[in-house]
Parts: structure tokens; C-alpha cells; sequence
């Protein structure tokens, strides 16, 4: 029967579980490796009927192995998420209340900040996140306390930290669309190309419609003169380079872009 | 005589030292435990099945052991009657779809971790990380603790790692406070433990493997790791050899004996010699 559970299954559930969140080529090593290993049918395009193998048996556990696309890179990864959040996973989870209360008002305030500033930031100061911890309702958090809060998130692959400043993880992203979409549906972005949530995006200033960097990188790819799709304004940001993934890496070197080679591109 | 948990065994489990646990009534029999479970709907019990798996997922993230009596405040609640049927059927299913086994490694207490249940590898697809690097750490006190007759005291210990450029006094750039990573997580952890040499004073300490040491690794593995890095054969430790050799034939049960920390019981595992 194609839906059983192997060894192989297994170990790739086991090997992700413990990663929690894992880039696209590394899971189809692991693949590769886990049905070698346990002589399991392997083919190598079949990495996602395989995984749906083991989300149909994660369904009774609200869990699932989905995949998703990092903001900063475009490259897919492929994270096991929890869908509902129980009284079991709040209570398990490695957060107190008021720590998790932080977290809440953090994503809050990137979804808010788009609306107010209309960049395509996405980026929070570790400063701003503090002033956050000032404006908790339960109990005031410390600097200090925050700052080790933040350390955590960071460590757990909530949020990730570069140059100081903060973003949402693709984990989190991942893990936590629905909860984004479905309690700050105002306030929320999807992205124009792939219409999944955008935290970081690229704006348009004339009709608002939003893109991930790497969707803008593809969509406008050796476009001399970049259009919203939505609107025929010209595009007013630098179209990010995403020929070279590499040159790209989160946590690494600030974001290299090329300016688009052209002579008409104007910018705001 | 403690007995393992298994999870392929009759639901109430004999010989469990009730009075240890006052949370808990006196262990329902196998027809009371069944006649609960008919009064509850199969939607209600399965619900608190997935419950438990969660839960139990969620906790060994850590790799804390996770307590009975946790679980039956924050999971099972008011299904304490057919407590005994929902855990077997949790540690079913974590063998079905996750290669999970559910183990108590302390009976008395009714402590449980989750070990693979997948054949070990060579290498294994490990984070590089932190992570990689402490179970580096552990795997060579491990081994130092086999190699010198299954204890070692603590100073003996913190010598070994200050050769390897590893000192308990000054904060490591990869373990960060060092004797707090060996003394306290690895010992939470359950991967060692850490006792008091009675009669010592001032009181002196000694290291010994934890139980999640013995189930996630053996004796024979830690002696091939440390016949690769000195190029020999494993034999040419003909003491150790043997005394890995026997774990191996005694085979799959590592725990028919569990002591307490500080019990020098566990005969089964064979003379534990120890060097002071």
C-alpha cells in the first residue's frame, strides 16, 4: 500500500523534527539517504507524495510537514508545523505567558509596520522590540529579561537576527500563517505573485499591492522597466538579483542588489 | 523488582510501588480499565490519545524526562480510569508513526524519555550545531567513565577535558559555563549522573553514565569510538571488551535492574569496578 509508514518515513520525520525547519536540497539528501538506507521505493521527484505519506499519519496530532518559501532567499524549505495551538502546546511550550505575550505584540508590530511606514523593512530593532516589552499588560518585562527572551526566540528559530535587527523566521512564518491570516486579517499583506503572507515586501506607493523580494526578483527579472502588474505604475524599488542564491544567505553579509541594468529605470 | 514499561504489554503494569505515588488511586484492573473504556466514546479517548502523543513530543524536545504525574495533570485529567489504555495506545503510535519508543527509565517514579526506535546509524544526519558539538563533549566523558570501570571522579574528569583544552573554570566559546553544561543539563538530561562519594569530606563528587545514556548508546559503540581515535582494535581492551561484549548478549533489555541514583545495584550489568 503507497500510504504505509515506513522506516525511511520515519527517520526523515525524525531527522526534520529535530531540525525543525530544513532548506529544499537537504531535505532531498535526507530523502534520498532515508529510503536508501531503510530500502524504501525512491524516486527522486517524489519528495512531496513521500511527505504525504507521513503528513496523512501527523493529522490526528494536528501536525504537518509543509513547505514554504524563505523572504530573504526564495528558496524552499520545509518545516514541521503545529496547526492548532491546544492548551497542551501552550502549556508545554518553553514560553511562559508573558514571554509569549511579547512574541504576539512583536508580529503585531511587523504587520503594523508596513501599513505605517510602507517600506519593504520587515526588519524590527532590537530597540523597538524592548519598547515592546514596556507595553505588556500582564507584567512589565525587564530589559534584561527581554533581551534574553529575544536570544531565545532567535535560538528556537522564531525570529531570526541580522546586524542587530529582527525578522520573523521562516519557521515562524510558516508555522504561523494561519493564526496571522486569520486574526490580523486587516492587516496583513499576501504577497501579488504567490498570494501567500508577506512580512517582508516591496510596495507599490500608488495602489498599495505588495511582492516578496524573491517573487519581485522573478517577476521583474530582465524587465528594463519594471511595472506594478496591478496598477502599470513604475515600479519605484531596486529589483533584488536572485540568479545567484548564494549571494543571499540569511544571517549572513547585508543583502547584496544589483541596480537592474537599464537606462530607464527611474527611481522615487 | 522494577519492570520496564513496555508498550507492547497488558495495560495496569505489575509490581509498580503504588504508595510512591499518591496522586494516583490504586491501578485499575485490566476488565475495570475496559469497562471505563466503553463508557466513553472512541472520538473522546482517541482525542486524548493524540493529546498524550503531542504532549510527549513536545517535552522530549528538550530531552527532559517527562513525569507521570505531569501527565496525568496536564493530559489525562478526569480520564484517569482508562489512564493505563491511553498510554499504551500513545506509545503506539509513536512507535507506528514517529519510530518513537516510549520508556520508563525510573519505575519508582514513573519517569519516562522517548528513544528512537530506528536502527542506529555510523553517522547520523545530526544538526551542526551546538548540539553536535555537546553530544561530541558527552561522548568523549562517556567513554573516559567506561574506560576507567564504568565511574570516575570529578576531578578526574575535569582533568581529562582541561588536556583537551576544555576547562570547567574558564567560559568556553562553544559550551559557554562548562561545568554547568556537565553537571546540571547533561545530569536533567539523564545522559549522566553526578553523586556524591559517601564519606568524603570535604564531599567529593563522581561521574557515572545516566540512563539515557545507556539506552541511546552501548558499551560497545563508546569502546569502537575509542579504538578508532587511538587506531586499534577494540580487543586490545580485553576487560572493557569483555564487559561490552556482555551487555551486547544480554541484548535488548538494558534495565532489569533500574537503581536510583546512588544504588550500586544493577548487577546484571556486570562487576562495576570503580577507581577512587
Amino acid at each position: 500500500m503507497a500510504t504505509q509508514m515506513t522506516d525511511g518515513h520515519r527517520r526523515f520525520l525524525q531527522v526534520l523534527m529535530s531540525h525543525g525547519i530544513m532548506e529544499g536540497s537537504v531535505a532531498r539528501t535526507l530523502h534520498r539517504d532515508c529510503c536508501e538506507i531503510h530500502k524504501v521505493y525512491y524516486a527522486h521527484d517524489k519528495l512531496d507524495d513521500f511527505i504525504n505519506v507521513v503528513n496523512i499519519h501527523l493529522q490526528p496530532f494536528f501536525m504537518q510537514i509543509r513547505k514554504g518559501m524563505s523572504e530573504d532567499d526564495g528558496r524552499t524549505y520545509y518545516a514541521l508545523v503545529n496547526l492548532a495551538e491546544t492548551e497542551i502546546t501552550k502549556m508545554a511550550s518553553d514560553y511562559t505567558e508573558n514571554e509569549l505575550e511579547l512574541f504576539r505584540k512583536t508580529i503585531f508590530f511587523f504587520l503594523q509596520m508596513d501599513v505605517i511606514i510602507i517600506s519593504e523593512s520587515g526588519f524590527a530593532s532590537s530597540t523597538d522590540i524592548l519598547n515592546l516589552a514596556d507595553q505588556l499588560k500582564t507584567k512589565k518585562m525587564k530589559k534584561k529579561e527581554a533581551e534574553q527572551v529575544l536570544q531565545n526566540l532567535v535560538q528556537d528559530k522564531w525570529l531570526s537576527e541580522r546586524d542587530g535587527e529582527y525578522t520573523l523566521h521562516t519557521r515562524c512564518i510558516m508555522e504561523m500563517e494561519q493564526y496571522i491570516l486569520s486574526n490580523y486579517q486587516d492587516l496583513v499583506r499576501k504577497c501579488n505573485i504567490c498570494h501567500s503572507l508577506a512580512i517582508q515586501s516591496q510596495v507599490c506607493e500608488t495602489c498599495g499591492i505588495g511582492m516578496h523580494l524573491p517573487c519581485a526578483g522573478k517577476y521583474f527579472k530582465a524587465q528594463t522597466e519594471p511595472h506594478c502588474p496591478h496598477c502599470n505604475e513604475f515600479w519605484p524599488h531596486e529589483i533584488p538579483e536572485i540568479n545567484r542564491p548564494d549571494s543571499q544567505l540569511p544571517s549572513s553579509a547585508p543583502r547584496e542588489r544589483r541596480r537592474t541594468p537599464s537606462s530607464g529605470t527611474r527611481r522615487r | 523488582m522494577a519492570q520496564k514499561r513496555r508498550t507492547k504489554g497488558p495495560g495496569p503494569s505489575q509490581g509498580e510501588d503504588l504508595a510512591a505515588d499518591e496522586d494516583f488511586a490504586p491501578t485499575p484492573s485490566a476488565s475495570q480499565v475496559q469497562r471505563s473504556l466503553e463508557r466513553l466514546s472512541p472520538a473522546q479517548v482517541d482525542q486524548k490519545v493524540s493529546e498524550l502523543v503531542q504532549y510527549l513530543l513536545v517535552k522530549d524536545q528538550k530531552k527532559i524526562p517527562i513525569k507521570r504525574a505531569d501527565i496525568l495533570k496536564n493530559v489525562i485529567k478526569d480520564y484517569r480510569s482508562v489512564y493505563s489504555e491511553i498510554i499504551k495506545r500513545a506509545g503506539r503510535t509513536l512507535q507506528q508513526v514517529f519510530g518513537l519508543q516510549l520508556v520508563e527509565i525510573d519505575p519508582k517514579h514513573h519517569i519516562y524519555i522517548l528513544v528512537s526506535n530506528l536502527p542506529r546509524l555510523e553517522v547520523e544526519n545530526l544538526k551542526q550545531d551546538d548540539c553536535t558539538a555537546k553530544l561530541g563533549l558527552l561522548t568523549v566523558i562517556l567513554s573516559f567513565l567506561f574506560m576507567k570501570g564504568n565511574a570516575a571522579k570529578e576531578s578526574a574528569v575535569w582533568e581529562m577535558l582541561r588536556r583537551l583544552r576544555v576547562d570547567p573554570g574558564v567560559r568556553h566559546e562553544v559550551f559557554g559555563d562548562v561545568k554547568k553544561l556537565v553537571t546540571e543539563e547533561f545530569v536533567r538530561q539523564k545522559y549522566l549522573e553526578y553523586n556524591r562519594i559517601p564519606h568524603t569530606d570535604p564531599p567529593e563528587f563522581e561521574f557515572q553514565w545516566g540512563a539515557r545514556a545507556a539506552k541511546e548508546t552501548s558499551k560497545m559503540q563508546i569502546l569502537r569510538f575509542v579504538a578508532k581515535i587511538q587506531n586499534k582494535d577494540p580487543r586490545a581492551w580485553s576487560t572493557q571488551y569483555t564487559e561490552a561484549a556482555a551487555e551486547e548478549a544480554a541484548g535488548g533489555d538494558l534495565f532489569q535492574d533500574i537503581s536510583t541514583p546512588g544504588d550500586t545495584g544493577g548487577a546484571s550489568q556486570g562487576a562495576r569496578r570503580r577507581t577512587r
